[in-house]
């Protein structure tokens, strides 16, 4: 290294990623250290699904930026606007489904008509065309390259001990071994990945009941959401789990969540699982992101949990304008890092 | 519920030797196998040791999961629990890329021949065996057995290395003399190998072209080492580590044959044998074949010029369709495997992980369950309530 970089981030996954491009492009001179690969944490072990949330300003603000920036994507991102198919398996969920912003909806018919192998007797869906998804780790590495950074491959033990006009903690889970007084906590996750199945699945189907597993605080949970890959492969999800460090396949967990996508897509029960893998999410007590300044020149774009890929570009562009005091494009409130540091 | 006191992963040779030892001290013995006959990939179908009475065979019988316990995991078996388990996992061939190695015509020389002994008509077609070890000759013997016309066999090794082997081991080598024989007339070229294929056209290292059917290929053997490293076993070098009586690191876990080490048919028996004597309290014996493993590997060590004849544009993961020039982008395996998604189609990476490994230096990434694709429903399910589908 030779002279203090402007802006030096820690964390080489999606959001760090997008960080250093979004800087680098207002002319910032950006550093990019990680201990592992780009890309190669929650980025690779996610779903790479990019979608709207109810009443998220950052998941709208960051789809429209997806959306601008799709077709400058490379070929291996798999950008693919798919949509994201809500599945109602009751009135009182399709009654939620109409809450949600933007979204058509289905009725039971219909329902069938865009998703054939669900089950019977599901009430109908909300779909959001807007949504779509992506292969993280090439869009991570694209970001890196657009912003002119060789990452470099050490492990930071003191954010203290760094020098740069400003330094940005992009670093996910691992974010309490730098910054223990910070409320980010692990969160466990499963996949499975199918081999191809052309045309078995339309669209990225989640079921409604999804946000209350998501959002609830429960140990351990499972929700239906499955994603059909430009290939034909699908990914099965999701399962969440708190305070546990191992990275092994917990048998348990993987059968409670094929268990439950089987409930809905039955014909899963005869798919050919090629891999599973495991990762962990940066969860948040309020299950908001850590965007902005802790304290001197030290920023966060931290605590995404399971939205860090669909909310990589709106981080970047929030914090971005923290740092050059340019106006914020969403409020930036209730994303401060300071909300859990008294 | 399935419940033995040994389970055999593996029908092979070192199998069958360890299920005959280990039913000799009348404790129960599951050997499971995913063909559906006893006898791997040496025998075939056409094993030399009948299955140990008392044994059960679980034939056509996947095993996708191994854990503590042991339960082994299979479909469509279910669970399959034993008090002690032995690996015998055997090995797969070495695939290495040379421009037209995908082509139709060229085949694995292991795989060419399981073809052809399960019916495969290769009466008057031209074949080329090409790569390295002593199994290329067995590979030449059978298919000219089935009436292939064996053009040549092309050993890469030099003859500077193999005569010294084949005069140390001739003795142990008894089937040697008689493929030896059977070949009578078939060119054995050595320190050559294929350089490129296409359009049925083999060019060889020596500059000589043929004309031919089929270039069967197979540069060595792969260890299936996968099941002990999901167990947790150490594993050196792509080898199961084991002590005297075959145990590995796990306590109870014990592993025999070309898993530990490539030496072919008597090691595999030998260490099949001591597995299941000690898995079963018996005496064992004392190991003599470490040697053999050793020189084998040095006589017929592969030619560094090998690892360079994939051009930018040779495909190295076939699932994905990868080609050279894009996995030489990167520094390492997983991050090539994120970036190019080469390894992350059906097989895993069991044929083009070996292949980066040798090519960059590569090494691979953890085992995960599954260890072979299978249907979610028998992920989802430690044990079946009801039978699968007759497809499967």
């Amino acid at each position: 290294m030779t002279a203090t970089p402007d802006v030096l981030v820690v964390g080489a996954g999606i959001v760090g990623a997008a960080c250093a491009w979004e800087l680098a492009r207002t002319g910032a001179r950006v550093e990019v250290v990680d201990q592992g690969i780009p890309g190669g944490g929650a980025t690779a072990a996610g779903m790479g699904h990019l979608v709207v949330l109810d009443d998220d300003p950052l998941s709208s603000l960051s789809l429209e930026l997806w959306r601008a920036l799709a077709a400058e994507l490379p070929k291996g991102a798999e950008y693919w606007n798919c949509g994201t198919l809500w599945i109602a398996a009751n009135a009182e969920e399709l009654a939620a489904g109409r809450r949600k912003p933007g979204v058509e909806m289905l009725d039971e018919k219909q329902l069938y008509e865009a998703e054939p192998e669900l089950r019977p007797g599901l009430a109908g869906g909300a779909l959001a065309k807007g949504d779509a998804v992506v292969y993280a780790p090439v869009v991570t590495q694209w970001l890196l390259g657009q912003a002119g950074v060789q990452v470099r491959r050490e492990a930071v033990r003191d954010v203290g001990e760094l020098r740069a006009g400003a330094v940005i903690c992009a670093t996910g889970a691992l974010t309490q071994k730098l910054l223990p007084e910070l409320p980010v906590q692990p969160r466990k996750g499963h996949l499975a990945i199918t081999d191809r199945y052309a045309g078995k699945v339309r669209h990225q189907l989640v079921e409604l009941g999804y946000m209350q597993s998501a959002h609830g605080q429960a140990n351990e949970s499972v929700a239906f959401n499955v994603q059909p890959r430009p290939t034909g492969q699908l990914l099965i999800g999701s399962s969440r789990q708190y305070a546990v460090e191992t990275a092994g396949i917990d048998a348990h967990m993987l059968e409670r969540m094929l268990q439950r996508a089987f409930g809905f897509l039955p014909f899963l029960r005869e798919c050919s699982v090629i891999r599973t893998w495991t990762g962990f999410r940066a969860s948040t007590p309020d299950k908001l992101p850590l965007i902005g300044r802790l304290r001197d020149n030290l920023y966060m774009a931290t605590g995404h949990e399971g939205l860090g890929v669909t909310t990589s570009l709106g981080t970047a562009k929030l914090l971005a304008a923290e740092i050059l005091g340019r106006p914020a494009p969403i409020p930036a409130e209730p994303y401060r890092p300071e909300r859990f540091h008294a | 519920m399935n419940a033995f006191d040994i389970a055999i992963v593996g029908a092979g040779p070192a199998g069958l030797a360890a299920a005959r030892a280990a039913a000799r001290s009348g404790k129960s013995v599951a050997v499971i196998d995913d063909n559906p006959e006893a006898g791997g990939q040496i025998w075939r179908g056409a094993a030399q040791i009948p299955l140990a009475a008392g044994a059960r065979l679980f034939a056509m019988t996947r095993v996708f999961d191994v854990r503590p316990g042991f339960e082994v995991h299979t479909a469509p078996h279910g669970v399959i629990r034993a008090e002690r388990l032995i690996l015998a996992t055997g090995a797969r061939e070495l695939f290495l890329p040379f421009p037209g190695w995908t082509e139709a015509g060229v085949a694995g020389a292991g795989a060419l021949q399981t073809l052809v002994k399960s019916g495969m008509d290769v009466r008057g077609r031209r074949v080329l065996v090409a790569g390295s070890g002593p199994l290329l000759v067995a590979v030449a013997a059978s298919l000219r057995a089935k009436g292939a016309r064996v053009l040549g066999v092309a050993e890469q090794a030099p003859l500077g290395r193999i005569v010294p082997f084949l005069l140390r081991y001739a003795a142990k080598l008894p089937q040697a003399t008689a493929l030896r024989a059977r070949l009578f007339g078939v060119p054995y070229w050595t320190g050559v190998w294929p350089v490129s294929f296409a359009a049925g056209r083999v060019a060889l290292s020596n500059g000589r072209e043929l004309d031919v059917d089929f270039l069967a290929c197979g540069f060595g053997l792969v260890p299936n080492s996968e099941a002990a490293q999901l167990l947790g076993c150490r594993v050196e070098d792509g080898f199961v580590v084991v002590d005297s009586r075959q145990e590995t690191t796990v306590r109870g876990v014990y592993c025999a044959g070309e898993p530990t080490g490539i030496g072919g048919l008597e090691k595999a028996l030998e260490e099949g044998e001591r597995a299941g004597a000690a898995a079963t309290g018996q005496a064992v014996r004392p190991g003599r074949t470490g040697a053999f493993v050793r020189d084998l590997a040095r006589a017929f060590a592969l030619d560094g010029r090998l690892y360079g004849l994939a051009r930018p544009e040779t495909l190295i993961c076939r699932c994905e369709e990868v080609p050279l020039a894009e996995l030489a982008m990167h520094r390492e395996w997983r991050e090539a495997k994120l970036q190019t998604r080469c390894g992350m189609g059906a097989c895993q990476g069991r044929i083009c992980g070996p292949v980066a490994a040798r090519l960059f230096g590569w090494t691979a990434c953890s085992v995960r369950p599954p260890l072979v694709p299978v249907a979610a429903e028998w992920l989802a399910t430690g044990q079946r309530q009801q039978e699968p589908g007759s497809d499967r």
